[in-house]
């Protein structure tokens, strides 16, 4: 394995993803991370001069929608998924 | 307040300016964009980030991003799509906001602005679209926030500038000449205090001469011109007081309170990276062919400036009357459309210049809240060119139609408003009137000129206003 994830990066990126990974899982982690890196450094290998990069994998595009309104108050649908609610709305824990 | 510090220094300023489209509906989905719903009113599985729900875009929300981006000079990206930008938030249902970032819709722009200083070239970087989050409110008492998802999906486009303003004036001149030219493409009614026009502002110094910038810092929260203009020069002299201390800037976002007058850290910048930025695989690119462009540029209106110069050429009003007239395209509309019909514009101008902002003033309303037609003002106007009803009738007629939009003439005739002409009746009056005050008859007589202003005053009052005061005084002189 060429590409060798620091204690650091893996501790960001657990930062950044919300996940608390205990010691065997940052371990694991950290080798499938390296082995990730190894097979992009492989797709570096291939020449790319000339070819555009490809922006979707269908060969589709201009899917529009007109801008008239076609939904009604979804607020039950949307509020059965609230583990709590208030007024209406979603209780979440104090964010600032 | 000028603080003298060792060295001279240069404020360097840029800026990220969201607007809220005036789209019926969201983005991506059907949902009502309208403002002050009950809470999670506008809601559907796709703006609350349900899993297995496919966006697709509003053709809307790319005509007015075009439209905007050819206003202000930039070059429309051929081929543009959407990105996701992950960061975990409860305002932000999906985990990621759906935004732009290899491929923005519009690059490489620039406004004129003008200071105090002279004419000046401002860059434009990018515009991108993209969409809005939820809101949050904070229960001080349960010690929670709630979130409501009504604006979750909101089309916004991003305005980013090139560092290129130097002060707090320039960056003021920036905004106002980004928001004219928006609400004259009717692409949004950019309101700070309501946030449908935010400004993040990118500030850092560095020395007078000094080739690189110096570390940036992002203040967010200005919700005014004036709040603007403070931060700026609170954070100018933030920084440069940590410079002369021998301390380093640090790269964060910092929040301003409007109440204290002062910025505090919310949290280091996340570099792009942190964001994981990748394509969005379930929206497809954009094609903006030739022909859409010449479409959209054909479909500019006319913008203030041009619009100055034709009405100086056009119509015999004051550039005073002129520069305020056009400050709104709503008002403007109102003043073409009212001369298109009576042709009268000195007069239409008058209305506009005097009474209606003198309501607009007294009720705290902006110009775009103007309901009265223009069909209606040209009916008031010929009423009193036709003496059908006298001036002061006309100012009260004036503030129910600024009210309720009404028909003047039908009003006039309902409320019995109308001058009444008839001179006999009158003469009847006046008789009555000079009866009832032979003391003001004898000074009259006497040479006081005074007199005959308290004699129509009187009958005037007699006649509940209505009499036309040409024929009054005409009347009265012949009698005394």
């Amino acid at each position: 394995m060429a590409n060798i994830i620091s204690d650091e990066t893996i501790e960001y990126v657990g930062i950044l993803a919300k996940l608390a990974l205990s010691d065997e899982e940052k371990a694991q982690a950290k080798k499938d991370m390296g082995r990730m890196l190894d097979y992009i450094d492989k797709l570096g290998e291939l020449d790319t001069t000339g070819i555009e990069p490809m922006s979707h994998v269908f060969p589709v595009q201009n899917v529009f929608r007109k801008d008239v309104v076609t939904n009604g108050d979804g607020s039950r649908d949307t509020l059965e998924n609230a583990p709590e609610q208030k007024d209406n709305m979603f209780i979440v824990p104090i964010t600032i | 307040m000028s603080v003298q510090y060792a060295k001279q220094y240069e404020t360097v300023i840029g800026l990220e300016v969201h607007v809220e489209l005036a789209t019926k509906t969201k983005i991506f989905c059907g949902c009502s964009t309208e403002f002050g719903g009950a809470p999670n009113t506008h809601t559907c599985p796709v703006c609350t980030g349900m899993p297995g729900t496919l966006p697709v875009l509003n053709k809307q929300v790319v005509e007015y991003a075009m439209a905007v981006g050819l206003a202000t000079n930039c070059e429309i990206t051929r081929l543009c799509k959407f990105d996701r930008k992950n960061y975990f938030y409860p305002d932000n249902p999906q985990n990621y906001q759906i935004s732009q970032l290899y491929l923005p819709i519009c690059r490489n722009g620039h406004v004129e602005i003008e200071t105090a200083d002279g004419k000046k070239s401002v860059g434009i970087h990018e515009i991108h679209m993209e969409e809005d989050a939820g809101k949050l409110l904070h229960d001080e008492w349960e010690d929670c926030s709630l979130v409501d998802y009504n604006r979750s999906g909101v089309p916004l486009i991003e305005i980013v500038s090139e560092p290129d303003m130097r002060s707090a004036e320039e960056v003021i001149a920036y905004l106002e000449k980004l928001r004219m030219t928006i609400q004259y493409l009717g692409a949004s009614d950019c309101k700070l205090n309501e946030g449908s026009m935010r400004a993040d502002v990118n500030l850092s110094v560095r020395e007078v001469g000094a080739e690189r910038f110096g570390t940036r810092t992002e203040m967010k929260n200005l919700n005014s011109f004036r709040a603007i203009t403070h931060a700026i020069e609170h954070e100018r002299e933030r920084q440069i007081e940590l410079l002369e201390a021998g301390q380093q800037v640090i790269q964060e976002t910092r929040r301003w309170d409007d109440h204290k007058e002062y910025s505090y850290a919310m949290r280091s910048k996340e570099d792009a990276q942190d964001y994981r930025y990748f394509p969005d695989p379930d929206l497809v690119p954009v094609y903006i062919s030739d022909a859409w462009i010449a479409a959209i540029r054909d479909g500019l209106p006319e913008f203030r400036e041009e619009k100055m110069a034709r009405y100086k050429e056009v119509f015999d009003i004051p550039e005073y009357d002129i520069g305020i007239i056009t400050d709104t395209k709503h008002m403007a509309d109102l003043f073409e459309e009212t001369v298109a019909i009576c042709n009268q514009p000195k007069k239409v101008s008058n209305w506009l210049m005097g009474e209606t902002l003198r309501l607009l003033k007294e009720k705290g309303m902006d110009a775009q809240e103007i309901r009265f037609s223009p069909q209606n003002l040209a009916k008031l106007i010929a009423l009193v060119d036709g003496k059908e009803i006298n001036s002061s009738v006309a100012k009260e007629v004036f503030e129910v139609m600024f009210e309720k939009d009404v028909n003047p003439k039908q009003y006039v005739e309902e409320h019995g408003l109308g001058t009444v002409n008839d001179e006999t009746a009158l003469r009847t009056t006046i008789e009555e009137v000079l009866a009832a005050n032979p003391q003001s008859v004898e000074d009259y007589r006497g040479g006081k000129e005074r007199a005959l202003g308290f004699l129509v005053g009187q009958t005037m009052k007699a006649m509940k206003g209505k009499a036309d005061p040409g024929m009054v005084n005409r009347v009265l002189k012949e009698l005394l």
